[in-house]
């Protein structure tokens, strides 16, 4: 690719984007699927149009993981580093696939024209190993499957020409409860507030008892009403869905988009209607990209169809539509004000709270965020009204909830339930045996050890945003424990001290643990940090990171003992281990040049 | 109207819209800070300046003052915390006090000598870091950058220049320069910028002046942090 190409690229996405510096992110996301990169002359040639510092594109670039100032290859392969993709196998594929290539993980070959990495969980927990190639997921990962994949890299076959069934992505629903055994016809949700009026149907919705369940659980009436309140001119409310389902072992959000899509748009078309905006953004995780086209088909459907665009339904300066943005790899866009810097085109650094996106949002607009199944169940209670709503659940939690199930169990999938459900029906519903831990909301969430099983998922007990994962008595939880900690140190997004230096702290001292070099002491300092962390930080992911470590060291003690050393104190790293750079240089390989014991 | 709360016990006044770092300064009270300057938007991320308001940690700095507000700052928990921040700064990057040119005029040693902080008891990063010399005037040591953005905000907001920018993500986050090659010498910044005067640590240095005041005689070897403020209030353009 030339530069003059690239040049001409940008130009193209500038026109696409309107000259817009809010939609950098979305630029630079168009150039990196056309040239595999972001050339510099790009960079320069943005910064420039843009009106933006030159160091503030490359602070953008550098922030997510899909965006790469160097080439990557044609065949870009991430591979699903998710503990539960681990466990059916997933580095034994990845080392199998870079084997029959030759190559390194980690690296580009020139020669295969081939990029390949691990990435942070890709949202198919049920149906891996998974991995992404050119954004693009594969899904069941058998070894027979990585060597066909490996034959069609060095034939080369375009990616166009690889058999359809590496992609499949199963829905995978395995129980249907109030929501998924329900029809909502086109239009309802919208009818309803057009019959009843906005003031009435946040008082149905205030009744139903809704609570977002990306897993904050804020009332949904309440935001609505915060927003609709909000001063600001007429008609400039901005309705936003949070599809960055990033949290890993979730999936029920991609199953949501890909298969209820006109159920979700409803819900958002409902919201705007309800607080009065007229600009609407669906944020998707650029993992979910696959599912861009269908999700666009289904907007120009409802646009041909009068329920989106201006004086919907026929009414007159009822006018509301919904852009697609896409994410490029970072956990932290799922907490609604980095998500909201995203939208901007910038860093997804958390914002200061207050104020809160209800009031100043979207370019300080007041905005609505919610996840896509709560805009989901806020058009069927507009429908079916909150009676029918508050059937399932209990008091507190109304309503049902989507989980997403894998691990340790005869059948993953989505299963939906009733809020208040026990740990254990579920396990038995979903066939797990000799269970050790449940990890209930991801990795930050809580890890459940078989005294707790008895509890249950609801907004007062286990509140969770959807993911369970299951591991029996097979697995080592330290090895879960790491997964979780490397994946907050990588997704961290270094704004404050204690989440941007505590997590890899974390991390370094669980391997010294791990490799039997740690003592009481080491345990000491994880809970120290761990605790710091919780109270320090600047937003929730750093609050919740240390979750795990501290979850398992208060529930699984035994787990960690074992590793310890009896003696008071050890080094942190292994002095002997650290000089092997030094003889490596020096060419040296006498007793002279080893050294035991030592290190601070 | 002029509202009160407390900290530590003893009563502050303030006004509508004023921070909990704002009104204590006003009142002469310390709360140990590194990414805050009066002159710049607070944003909140060093955490040094944690309290507890109501039960709650949070940042001075960004917290708005609120009647009849309960805030612990100088207590044995806090100092704690704050000492943890400190080590982890410390860690963190490549701070050498004894060889450091800012020793004694630098906010990261003087706040943790006042938290009691002494070694660092976490694992050292070790991270390799360079220095840019490519200034005539200004040389920047990023092994002794904290990642506070003064310089950013600074440069951004005073000097209009833009010069300094965030690169990365979480650990590997970096102090970046605004320029093609990322040198200081291929921008047009200028030690009489307001950036070149707002580094709390030895980041940013002066070019031709480092033992001007012998070490011994400088800002903190005299007198604690607590009593004599920031640094960026002694330096001068």
């Amino acid at each position: 690719m030339t530069a003059q190409t690239a040049r001409e690229l940008s130009d193209e996405l500038l026109k696409k984007w309107g000259h817009d510096s809010s939609k950098l992110l979305q630029i630079l996301i168009g150039l990196q699927q056309a040239l595999n990169h972001i050339p510099d002359d790009a960079i320069q040639f943005l910064a420039t149009e843009l009106s933006l510092p030159r160091a503030v594109v490359e602070g953008v670039i550098s922030f997510y993981s899909f965006l790469d100032p160097q080439p990557r290859g044609d065949y870009d392969i991430l591979i699903s580093d998710n503990i539960v993709d681990q466990m059916v196998g997933s580095r034994h594929r990845a080392e199998q696939l870079a084997q029959r290539l030759g190559v390194k993980l980690g690296t580009t070959s020139k020669e295969l024209n081939l990029s390949l990495d691990y990435t942070s969980c890709t949202g198919m927990s049920d149906q891996g190993p998974a991995a992404l190639i050119n954004g693009y997921p594969l899904t069941r990962l058998t070894p027979e499957r990585i060597d066909e994949i490996a034959a069609y890299i060095k034939e080369p076959l375009p990616l166009a020409k690889w058999p359809r069934e590496l992609f499949q992505v199963d829905e995978n629903i395995q129980r249907r409860d109030l929501i998924l055994n329900t029809e909502l016809p086109q239009g309802a949700a919208l009818h309803a507030v057009q019959d009843r009026g906005a003031k009435r149907l946040l008082d149905e919705l205030d009744a139903s008892g809704l609570r977002g369940r990306g897993g904050a659980g804020f009332k949904t009436g309440l935001k609505w009403r915060l927003c609709r309140d909000a001063e600001t001119t007429e008609r400039d409310r901005v309705v936003v869905c949070n599809a960055d389902e990033g949290e890993p072992g979730t999936f029920k959000d991609r199953v949501l988009l890909q298969a209820y899509a006109d159920r979700l748009f409803e819900g958002m078309t409902l919201c705007a209607a309800v607080i009065g905006a007229t600009q609407g953004f669906l944020y998707l995780r650029g993992e979910y990209r696959y599912l861009i086209e269908p999700l666009e088909q289904e907007l120009r459907k409802r646009r041909d169809d009068g329920l989106l665009g201006n004086n919907i339904l026929d009414q007159d300066g009822l006018d509301f539509d919904i852009e697609i943005h896409l994410g490029a790899g970072a956990y932290i866009c799922g907490e609604e004000s980095a998500l909201i810097e995203s939208l901007e085109g910038k860093r997804g650094i958390p914002r200061i709270r207050p104020p809160f996106p209800v009031t100043h949002g979207y370019l300080g607009r007041p905005t609505v965020v919610n996840n896509v199944e709560t805009f989901i169940k806020a058009a069927m209670i507009a429908d079916r009204g909150p009676d029918w709503f508050r059937s399932r659940g209990t008091e507190t939690s109304t309503g049902t909830k989507l989980l997403s199930i894998s691990g340790d169990c005869a059948r993953p999938g989505i299963y939906e339930y009733p809020f208040g459900v026990s740990i254990q029906s579920i396990l038995d519903d979903c066939g797990a045996t000799d269970t050790q831990a449940v990890q209930v909301a991801g990795a930050a969430g809580m890890t459940l050890s078989p005294d707790e099983f008895g509890r249950s998922i609801c907004f007062e007990d286990v509140p969770t945003g959807g993911s369970f994962m299951i591991f029996d008595n097979s697995r080592n939880m330290l090895d879960i424990v790491h997964n979780f900690v490397s994946f907050f140190a990588h997704e961290s997004c270094g704004f404050c001290t204690p989440c941007r230096v505590g997590n890899p702290l974390l991390k370094k001292r669980l391997e010294k643990v791990i490799a039997g070099h740690a003592t009481g002491m080491d345990i000491e300092k994880m809970l120290e940090i761990g605790a710091l962390m919780k109270s320090a930080s600047h937003c929730g992911l750093g609050a919740t990171a240390p979750n795990p470590v501290l979850d398992t060291l208060a529930r699984f003690r035994p787990v960690y003992d074992a590793h310890l050393r009896s003696t008071s104190f050890e080094p942190a790293f292994d002095l002997n281990a650290a000089l092997e750079e030094a003889r490596e240089l020096t060419g040296r390989n006498d007793p002279g040049a080893f050294i035991k014991g030592g290190g601070v | 109207m002029i509202m009160h709360f407390t900290i530590d016990g003893k009563k502050i006044p303030f006004q509508e819209g004023q921070t909990i770092m704002e009104a204590a300064m006003a009142a002469g009270i310390y709360i140990p800070h590194l990414c805050y300057n009066p002159e710049f938007v607070p944003h909140g991320s060093c955490r040094v300046c944690v309290v507890k308001a109501s039960e709650r940690f949070v940042a001075a700095c960004t917290t708005p003052a609120t009647e009849g507000m309960t805030v612990a700052n100088e207590t044995e928990e806090l100092q704690k915390d704050r000492s943890e921040l400190l080590q982890m700064l410390f860690v963190e990057g490549n701070h050498v006090c004894p060889g450091c040119e800012k020793s004694g005029a630098c906010q990261l040693q003087a706040v943790a000598y006042y938290c009691g902080m002494l070694a660092p008891e976490f694992t050292y990063f070790y991270p390799m870091r360079t220095v840019d010399s490519s200034h005539p005037d200004v040389a920047i040591d990023y092994n002794r950058c904290i990642l506070c953005e003064l310089c950013v905000r600074a440069s951004r907001d005073e000097d209009r220049k833009n010069i300094f920018s965030i690169s990365g993500r979480g650990i590997e986050s970096r102090l970046t320069v605004n320029s093609p090659s990322g040198k200081l010498g291929d921008t047009d910044f200028d030690i009489h910028d307001k950036a070149a005067h707002v580094c709390p640590v030895g980041a940013i240095l002066h070019k031709h002046e480092g033992y001007s005041i012998p070490i011994g005689k400088r800002l903190y070897d005299l007198k604690p942090i607590s009593m004599v403020g920031d640094i960026s209030d002694h330096q001068e353009d």
